[in-house]
């Protein structure tokens, strides 16, 4: 497969972890900064994509992996939110 | 995709079973994606029974995602291994997986049996359905993980491991961390903000 690029080491994947961690002490924190107030759910939702895109892309070797793997999950992925907003909208708008 | 590429691997199990794995995966973020868009329709519908912030516990539950997330660490350092053969590392990297695996399903239990002491069960309000449903779901998903680390692990004791067994670690092994970004999503949008 001439797109694919070489895997991690396991040295590596030690440092992906050690930033996953990281991430998530510091969404824990943020959930008791007081100030923060408004701003807690955006950095939140943030902090989560960028956790789910590392998994996803160093442990799921996605990065690494042929892309027509990458195109089939990203159906799924691209679909749920779809489907999220429109299970909200039909129950939470429509049918109240 | 190019045509090359396609005609490359047509005929390869291992691939065909990745793009399987692939597809189901794709196929379990519309079920989760179902599951979590209930729970946020009716998170506020809590009737006389507990609201989220009277029972979340954070501190435990981040100790929970910490496991889950440390358990992807040592998946992938025993997909890392059964790729360079060393079958010694590969299973202890398994069996350590589904230790942390069975922890945070340990923790999982003792959460919902808190939960019922504070009053909130699964007929309580719609509240208590919708979380319980998406995390039972979620915890049904982790335990099948546990079991098929488990059985890949007794596997390769026996005579039985084929050359191509690599793939089969690495196939559970996406199942695993699929189970783990599902948590990464009920983490913040269950747990952390709805406190």
């Amino acid at each position: 497969m001439a797109q694919q690029r070489p895997h991690p080491r396991p040295r590596d994947y030690w440092v992906v972890a050690l930033i996953l961690a990281v991430i998530t002490a510091a969404e824990v924190s943020v959930t008791y900064i007081d100030f923060l107030d408004a701003a807690v759910a955006p950095m939140l939702l943030v902090m989560a994509a960028a956790k789910f895109a590392i998994v996803v892309g160093w442990f799921m070797h996605l990065r690494f992996d042929a892309p027509m793997y990458r195109r089939l999950f990203l159906i799924g992925v691209i679909a749920a939110p779809i489907l999220f907003a429109a299970v909200l909208f039909s129950f939470g708008v429509l049918i109240g | 995709m190019s045509v090359a590429l396609h005609e490359e691997h047509a005929h390869d199990p291992a691939h065909i079973r990745k793009v399987a794995m692939w597809v189901f995966l794709g196929s379990e973020c519309l079920l989760f994606g179902t599951l979590i868009s209930t729970f946020l329709l009716y998170r506020t519908r809590t009737g006389s029974g507990p609201t989220a912030a009277d029972v979340f516990d954070i501190p435990f539950t981040s100790v929970s995602s910490f496991i889950l997330l440390m358990s992807s660490l040592t998946m992938v350092l025993a997909h890392h291994s059964s790729v360079r053969k060393d079958y010694r590392q590969m299973r202890l990297w398994l069996v350590a997986t589904a230790l942390l695996g069975v922890t945070f399903l340990a923790g999982q239990v003792f959460e919902f049996t808190e939960f019922v002491h504070e009053g909130l069960t699964v007929t309580t309000s719609p509240f208590g359905s919708s979380f319980f449903v998406l995390t039972s779901f979620h915890g049904a998903h982790v335990a099948v993980g546990v079991l098929m680390l488990l059985v890949t692990a007794l596997m390769s004791f026996t005579g039985k491991w084929r050359p191509d067994a690599g793939m089969d670690v690495e196939l559970v092994g996406l199942y695993w961390h699929f189970v783990d970004i599902v948590w990464i999503v009920i983490f913040t949008v269950v747990y952390l903000l709805q406190v």
